[in-house]
């Protein structure tokens, strides 16, 4: 199994994303997924400075995939998509069937990411026939489901979960942190820059749920399924997402890179890792249980 | 224009053909459709009954298959694709692009949607859904502008369906997992969200609280009026504040915006509330006939009537109503 870094979800600064790719280039990580995903409106970097950093990472011995947009609705939005798209040189992850339709239309292999409803064995064969390189499981689906689709999975097509981070929810034509801060979206003064990690929301009992992340909802607690490296080895599972957070995403990738690399032992380790996730971590859908549950530990 | 309108049951389906739908849509009685409500929907006998009384009428009928399914359950699915083509249904409302692909290939002369549960926001997508499976129309998520309804209809492939009044889905559908997340059930794995079964109302010392799987989502002074717990509906804290931090329990309601709809070819126009009651059907249906005759007779005279608005309000979740995304002006 390899791993992967996601694209960074949340709005950072340009330094911030700079000095982070700069990093990310000696990290023990096989594949980098690069751009923004979330909102249009976030231009820390240019797709000439992602196609930059895309060749830094790339001459560093890292597999680049250019990442797109999971809500595509303005014309603009789509000609920077079919920019992407037709980058000549780098994968393309489509999180929409926008992108599917303009990749496969050009015969173009790709990545679909977690926003693509690929949820049974049959719409995985149709993709494949349309181009489909590699699939992210979507992150609802449990390890049962899973199996079943890796039986019938059609030759050569490659298999990625995400193994630790915030969960990807929900989708709107809201901006959650704009409402947060009683800003119209249409002027949102970019405030997702305010918060690097997303804007926790709890419920009236002081109980962390979610994080707002502007147009996009997340889990508050992330998944982790470090202590789960073995069943994900018998189930013939290619890559291993880790979505990037503002703080500690190498020690993130370090523990994984050891455990795969039979150096560390996964229990343990997944324990550790819970101290980067300081509002507590989450498994439920893994194992076929509502996804903000945490089974392993009990 | 065509006036699309719920039929949660036999008795729906008969209020919304009396009051005036040009069609009516419908669910089969398990999770393969995204209103999978305790004592809701239809079994074989009944969709006969149901199609029957809708056809000699003139009012088309629409069955929506449109959750997701799994290896582990794909066979619900098939059986259900199965039934509705044997029932003679007028189309069949999909999502999932399995389902599409097996309906494609077993009946190939079946008129195909593509329900908004298939989370398709730009023509880009739609053309992969028209070059792949030959879908007819497609039902855009509640998340666009009044201008990118126009500009999909104007690149579209395929005919447009919008919805014009209902409860509010502030996320795009087919892409929230919200409910799942709480529950382990979504509108996309179990064709329902925040499903009652889930639900707890309790009395406290702090108010009235009202949990889903444990999550509690409001808590009620005795002034307030309770709202069914739905995830993105209720009551939370950010920051310093406490406020509805991801949408107001209101509902959808577009009669002011029908001729621009009707200018931009939007074909036809959809009500939500396969869960809400016969007298619901019957109210919202008959009033959206008559703004629908008035706006198709004479679009430049067309106003909405306050007697209309009056009508939805009593009927519309939280009685507030709003225009949702279409009234945005940021893209």
């Amino acid at each position: 199994m390899k791993l992967t870094l996601g694209p960074v979800l949340y709005y950072w600064s340009r330094e911030q994303l700079i000095d982070f790719y700069q990093e990310v280039a000696n990290w023990p990580i096989s594949c980098v997924y690069l751009g923004e995903t979330v909102c249009s409106k976030r231009r820390s970097l240019t797709i000439d400075d992602w196609m930059n950093i895309a060749d830094t990472l790339s001459l560093a011995g890292k597999e680049v995939v250019l990442s797109t947009l999971a809500l595509l609705e303005a014309e603009s939005e789509l000609l920077t998509l079919r920019r992407i798209c037709n980058n000549a040189q780098f994968l393309v992850e489509a999180n929409d069937l926008g992108a599917i339709q303009i990749l496969s239309t050009q015969g173009l292999p790709y990545v679909a990411g977690p926003t693509v409803n690929i949820y049974n064995p049959r719409t995985l064969e149709v993709l494949k026939k349309q181009g489909l390189q590699r699939w992210v499981l979507p992150v609802e689906l449990s390890k049962t489901a899973l199996e079943s689709m890796q039986k019938q999975r059609p030759k050569g097509v490659e298999t990625e979960v995400l193994a630790f981070g915030r969960l990807p929810l929900a989708y709107s034509a809201r901006c959650f942190t704009a409402r947060s801060r009683n800003l119209p979206k249409d002027s949102c003064q970019y405030c997702c820059l305010d918060y690097p990690d997303g804007r926790v929301l709890e419920t009236r009992d002081n109980t962390p749920f979610l994080v707002l992340n502007g147009i996009q909802t997340l889990s508050a607690h992330p998944i982790n399924l470090l202590s789960q490296l073995q069943t994900l080895q018998d189930l013939q599972v290619d890559m291993l997402r880790i979505s990037p957070q503002p703080s500690h995403t190498k020690e993130i990738v370090q523990a994984f890179a050891d455990c795969l690399a039979g150096h560390a032992d996964p229990q343990a380790k997944a324990v550790d890792l819970e101290s980067f996730a300081p509002l507590g971590v989450c498994d439920g859908y893994w194992h076929g249980e509502p996804g903000m549950t945490k089974l392993i530990a009990k | 224009m065509e006036l699309v309108c719920p039929a949660g049951n036999l008795p729906s389906l008969k209020a919304a053909v009396d009051n005036g739908a040009n069609a009516v849509y419908m669910g089969l009685k398990d999770a393969t459709n995204a209103r999978h409500f305790p004592g809701l929907n239809f079994d074989r006998t009944k969709a006969i009954q149901g199609i029957e009384y809708a056809k000699t009428r003139g009012v088309k009928v629409f069955m929506a298959i449109n959750t997701y399914p799994q290896a582990t359950n794909w066979s619900n699915w098939q059986t259900a694709v199965d039934i509705a083509a044997g029932l003679g249904v007028d189309a069949l409302i999909l999502a999932d692009i399995g389902v599409l692909d097996y309906v494609t290939e077993r009946w190939p002369q079946l008129s195909l949607h593509l329900s908004v549960q298939a989370s398709a926001t730009n023509y880009e997508a739609l053309s992969f859904y028209h070059k792949n499976f030959g879908i007819k129309r497609a039902v855009l998520p509640r998340v666009l502008s009044l201008a990118q309804v126009q500009h999909i209809c104007s690149h579209s492939p395929v005919a447009i369906e919008v919805f014009g009044f209902g409860s509010l889905c502030v996320m795009v559908e087919g892409r929230c997992l919200l409910s799942s997340y709480a529950t382990g059930q979504s509108p996309n794995t179990y064709g329902a969200c925040s499903p009652a079964e889930w639900v707890e109302w309790k009395e406290t010392p702090n108010g009235l609280e009202s949990r889903l799987n444990g999550v509690l989502t409001d808590r009620y002074a005795d002034t307030e009026e309770a709202g069914y717990p739905t995830l993105c509906k209720g009551r939370y804290q950010v920051g310093d504040a406490t406020y509805y931090a991801i949408e107001e329990p209101t509902s959808l309601n577009t009669l002011e915006l029908l001729p621009n709809l009707i200018d931009m070819g939007v074909v036809a126009i959809k009500i939500e509330g396969r869960q809400r009651s016969p007298a619901y059907v019957a109210q919202v249906t008959k009033v959206w006939r008559q703004a629908l005759d008035a706006c198709q007779a004479n679009p430049t005279k067309y106003k909405v009537q306050s007697s209309w608005t009056q009508a939805l309000a009593k009927v519309a979740e939280g009685a507030q109503t709003t225009l949702g995304a279409y009234a945005r002006p940021w893209q």
